[in-house]
C-alpha cells in the first residue's frame, strides 16, 4: 500500500489543475479523521482501450481509488452524483477518497460509453 | 441526410475498390490518417457552425481524440522510418470529406446539427467496418495493428456517443 505521503508526491506529478477537481468526498485530510479498526486501502481502476478497468469488490469508507489513465485521451471518473469528478489527461493518476458509504455510478464525462460502478460500504 | 448517407457509401466504395488488393502498412497508415484528418475537419467546421452545447461537446471530442489518435500515428511512421503512402482509398475518403465539409457549409442552425450528427453515425460505422476487416486483419507491423486497435476501440465510442445524439438531435 502507498504511504499518504507517496500518494500526494505523485499527485503532484499527474497534474495540479485535476487535483482541485477532486470534489467533496474527496479528502485525504477528512480520511485521516475517520477512526478505523482497518487501515484504508488504496486500489487502482485502470482506464484503457476505452474502458474503465474492474473496480474493487470491496470498498469501505476511508479506501481510495487511484484512477489511472493508461489511454492517449483525455478521459474523466465523473459520479452521476456529482459527488466527485476527477478530470484525467491521457497518461495521469489521480486519487478519489470516499467518506460516505454508497453506490457510486460514474462515467467518461468525454465518452458517454465508459461507466463503471463502486460500491462502499461502511 | 441523403447526402450524409452518400458520402458513407462514397467511403465505402472508395475502399473496396482499393481493397481489391491488400493494402500493405505505408498505404494503411495514409488511410487511417487521412480518416482521422477528416473528421477533425468536419468536428472544426460544426465548432464553427453549431450552437448546440451537446452537438459542440461531440464535435471537440472528434478533434481532441482523432488529433491524439493522428499524432500517435505520425510518432509511430517517424520511428518505423515509414512513409505513408497516398491511395485511392486516401483519395476518395479525403474527396468524400471535401464535399461532405461544402453540402453541410450550405446548412445551419438544426438542419445543420441533424446533418452533421447522422454523418457521424454513418461516417463512424463505415470507418470501423474499414478497419475491422481490412485496416487491422492486413497490417504487418505489431505497433501499427495495436494502434488500429486502439483506434477502432476509439471510433466503436464516438459511433456509440453520436447514435445517442441522434436521438436528441431533431
Amino acid at each position: 500500500m502507498k504511504s499518504p505521503h507517496l500518494m500526494f508526491a505523485r499527485l503532484g506529478v499527474a497534474g495540479l489543475a485535476g487535483a482541485a477537481l477532486l470534489a467533496a468526498p474527496v479528502s485525504a485530510a477528512l480520511a485521516a479523521k475517520h477512526a478505523r479498526s482497518k487501515a484504508p486501502a488504496i486500489y487502482t481502476v485502470t482506464l484503457q482501450q476505452m474502458k474503465f478497468g474492474p473496480t474493487p469488490a470491496t470498498l469501505h469508507v476511508g479506501d481510495t481509488v487511484e484512477w489511472v489513465n493508461d489511454d492517449i485521451f483525455l478521459h474523466s471518473a465523473t459520479a452521476t452524483d456529482k459527488s466527485f469528478d476527477v478530470e484525467l489527461k491521457p497518461k495521469a493518476h489521480l486519487w478519489t477518497t470516499f467518506h460516505k458509504a454508497g453506490t457510486y455510478a460514474f462515467a467518461c464525462r468525454y465518452h458517454p460509453g465508459m461507466t463503471g460502478t463502486l460500491v462502499v460500504a461502511d | 441526410m441523403f447526402k450524409a448517407i452518400g458520402f458513407a457509401a462514397a467511403l465505402s466504395l472508395a475502399a473496396g475498390a482499393a481493397f481489391a488488393q491488400a493494402p500493405n502498412d505505408a498505404q494503411i497508415a495514409h488511410i487511417a490518417y487521412t480518416a482521422g484528418v477528416v473528421d477533425v475537419a468536419a468536428g472544426k467546421q460544426a465548432l464553427e457552425k453549431s450552437h448546440n452545447k451537446a452537438v459542440r461537446d461531440f464535435a471537440q471530442e472528434m478533434v481532441r481524440d482523432h488529433t491524439a489518435v493522428n499524432d500517435q500515428a505520425l510518432a509511430l511512421v517517424k520511428k518505423l522510418g515509414v512513409t505513408p503512402q497516398d491511395n485511392p482509398t486516401s483519395q476518395g475518403i479525403a474527396k468524400g470529406g471535401a464535399d461532405h465539409l461544402k453540402s453541410l457549409g450550405a446548412l445551419n442552425g438544426a438542419a445543420f446539427d441533424k446533418a452533421y450528427i447522422a454523418n457521424e453515425v454513418a461516417y463512424h460505422k463505415t470507418v470501423n467496418g474499414a478497419l475491422s476487416t481490412v485496416l487491422i486483419p492486413n497490417a504487418k507491423n505489431g505497433e501499427l495493428k495495436s494502434l488500429l486497435q486502439t483506434g477502432l476501440k476509439l471510433f466503436e465510442e464516438h459511433q456509440h456517443h453520436a447514435e445517442m445524439l441522434a436521438t436528441t438531435v431533431k
